[in-house]
């Protein structure tokens, strides 16, 4: 049942409902994440588990991948960061558009994990700003889900740009 | 000895310099100067029958001369037997003759001991870095490469 069905059967048919615009643009954002899926790593796997039909992140608006940065608004970061690819990551993070979010999923990309050598970025917020931090080698689907869902409630919350 | 081990032992005899065997896979070391000779010999030899090259690597042992050491792993198909070939190679020489005229799959191991270990392959069409980028200074899996040292390509030192 729709918003406009409730507000009609609880209120009658000429009845409207008060709300602040920053929360209404943030309560139709939340819900319409379209990601770019950036894998590099083992942590992909995870990531095709917790986006396919098992746990079924269509649930929160989130399911379909976009493949190119310029349509997508949440840059999901899976995998091993290496110095080599760290240029390419942020020219696709730049490449999105605004509104635009990053999540780190996986220890690599939080905080390099256990690969502290030559090779691996320390963390991919050294790169790029970071709004949820996933951590798990790999995280379980529930820890991204509830990640997910932490980042729904900050752009619900958030002074929204429009 | 195992047989390849035998046959090699007598055919180069002046490049050998030591062979053991565990499992029943033989390990032979020569001398780095005949590995073209050596290995055409494997891959031809009616007997050994070595038609497929399943690595090429190399070890780093400092403090010992010659300091490091080439590993080439060979098998047969129609044998299904393994046998490693190691090389001593110097420190201040450090270069062997590239395998890329006998086997294509040689090209790319060959860049990744060149990009880690910074051991030259004479002959190689391509030698340059394969896993680091162009502007990497060092050779990473050179137990002096300081364990510290970063050289990232953007954002600040981490």
């Amino acid at each position: 049942m729709g918003l406009k069905q409730v507000v009609t059967r609880v209120f009658g048919d000429d009845s409207f409902i008060t709300t602040k615009l920053d929360a209404a643009i943030g309560w139709s954002r939340k819900y319409s994440l379209f990601m770019y899926p950036f894998v590099t790593a083992c942590c992909g796997m995870e990531y095709m588990s917790v986006s396919s039909s098992h746990y079924d992140l269509d649930r929160f608006g989130a399911a379909f991948p976009r493949f190119s940065p310029r349509q997508a608004d949440v840059l999901i970061v899976v995998g091993t960061i290496s110095h080599k690819i760290a240029p390419v990551l942020t020219r696709v993070y730049e490449q999105m558009t605004e509104p635009k979010w990053v999540i780190a999923f996986g220890v690599c990309t939080c905080t390099g994990g256990f690969y502290d050598n030559y090779a691996t970025v320390q963390g991919i917020d050294t790169l790029i700003p970071v709004d949820i931090y996933i951590p798990g080698c790999p995280p379980r689907p529930e820890t991204v889900i509830q990640g997910i869902m932490m980042l729904q409630e900050k752009i619900q919350k958030q002074k929204q740009e429009y | 000895m195992g047989r390849a081990t035998d046959i090699l032992r007598a055919r180069f005899a002046d490049l050998f310099l030591d062979a053991h065997e565990q499992h029943g896979d033989e390990t032979v070391v020569f001398r780095p100067e005949g590995i073209v000779a050596i290995a055409t010999f494997l891959r031809s030899d009616a007997e050994l029958q070595f038609n497929v090259l399943m690595d090429v690597t190399a070890v780093d042992y400092p403090g010992r001369s010659p300091r490091f050491e080439v590993v080439y792993h060979f098998y047969s198909l129609p044998r299904r037997a393994r046998l490693r070939v190691k090389l001593p190679v110097p420190e201040d020489q450090p270069a062997v003759d590239s395998l890329t005229p006998l086997w294509k799959s040689a090209n790319w191991y060959e860049r990744e001991v060149w990009d880690m270990f910074g051991i030259r392959f004479q002959g190689h069409p391509n030698l340059k870095r394969i896993l680091m980028y162009e502007s990497f200074e060092g050779h990473p899996l050179r137990k002096d490469y300081p364990i510290k040292k970063r050289q990232p390509l953007i954002g600040p030192m981490n």
